[in-house]
């Protein structure tokens, strides 16, 4: 074999071991990284009443308790009276509640909202796309968006309590 | 005739896939279907909530006459892609049906031209035979002395 032929075919192998390992390496940087801080990954999804999209930048401004949930989660159940209770107590002070409901059929998550009388926007992340933006591995999940779009206070892994949703939207709100 | 008996062959072979296509066992889908809170279980292996909810979502279809890619496409469009056990062939996913097959296939060539360069770079001779050596001089005429004296 040519010298010139042995050693490009030696650099295309290389080349494409380190291509496949940076590729690995992003992968694993980018996988269930969860942002705790900095800027809330943005998102547009299908509101669970069929009428329109939810985009997360429309609340530039206000403050968001992004709420990540399924029908399906017994703890989900217990938190949504909390939210709903907190979204009535802080929409007027430039507060706004988001349920991401995923994983789940989109039917089973609309009935949910009716059952417990949910008032706050519901969407449906059918791909699965912005939890794994937001690094959710389970439910429920939620994070407190400042006025700015950047994730503040806590990240509560598990139901949110109405002490833990106040303290979180008064940080949002003064950030 | 030949095409015939092809052809009957062919029709033998897809009419299982088609019938599974058209008529799905609930077993074959939950197969087939990731639990998606147990990955990477599938939902014949699971008993969580989400499992139970999504069998009983696949046997409701399959009563409803639904296909067998219809239903995994409901699933998709609530669940993701990633609730397939399988990557689907299309898009950025073929690549992991092809790729294999690439790679088995580079391999083969690679191999090939290592065995024909490796045939090419042996003396010739008959199969069996010794490879013919090259003596030096000195030893070639040592050997003739010897065969002389042996002759003589």
């Amino acid at each position: 074999m040519p010298r010139a032929l042995k050693l490009t075919a030696q650099a295309l192998a290389l080349g494409l071991v380190a291509a496949l390992l940076a590729l690995l390496g992003w992968r694993l940087s980018h996988d269930g990284q969860s942002p705790a801080k900095g800027p809330a990954p943005r998102f547009s999804l299908p509101r669970l009443d069929g009428s329109g999209d939810v985009e997360l930048s429309a609340f530039r401004g206000k403050a968001v308790v992004l709420n990540f949930w399924a029908s399906w989660c017994y703890p989900c159940k217990r938190e949504a009276p909390e939210l709903e209770a907190a979204w009535k107590r802080w929409r007027e002070r430039g507060v706004v509640v988001v349920g991401v409901d995923a994983r789940d059929f989109s039917g089973d998550a609309k009935k949910f909202g009716e059952k417990f009388d949910l008032t706050y926007p519901l969407v449906h992340d059918g791909s699965g796309t912005v939890i794994g933006d937001y690094g959710v591995t389970g439910f429920p999940e939620t994070f407190f968006v400042d006025r700015s779009g950047h994730i503040v206070g806590d990240h509560v892994d598990g139901p949110v309590s109405r002490e833990l949703l106040d303290r979180n939207i008064q940080l949002a709100l003064r950030s | 005739m030949r095409l015939l008996a092809i052809a009957a062959a062919a029709l033998f072979l897809a009419a299982p896939a088609l019938a599974s296509e058209r008529h799905p066992t609930p077993a074959e889908i939950e197969s087939e279907v990731i639990c998606p809170v147990c990955n990477p279980e599938t939902l014949d292996q699971s008993n969580s909530a989400i499992a139970q909810r999504m069998k009983a979502f696949i046997k409701e279809r399959i009563a409803a006459g639904d296909t067998k890619s219809r239903i995994e496409a409901k699933l998709v469009a609530n669940f993701g892609e990633s609730v397939l056990a399988s990557p689907p062939k299309k898009g950025f996913n073929l690549l992991a049906w092809v790729l294999p097959f690439v790679g088995v296939g580079l391999g083969a060539v690679a191999l090939a031209a290592l065995a024909w360069r490796w045939s090419r770079s042996r003396p010739r001779g008959e199969p069996g035979e010794a490879p013919a050596r090259q003596l030096d001089p000195e030893a070639e005429r040592r050997v003739d002395e010897a065969l002389a004296r042996f002759d003589g």
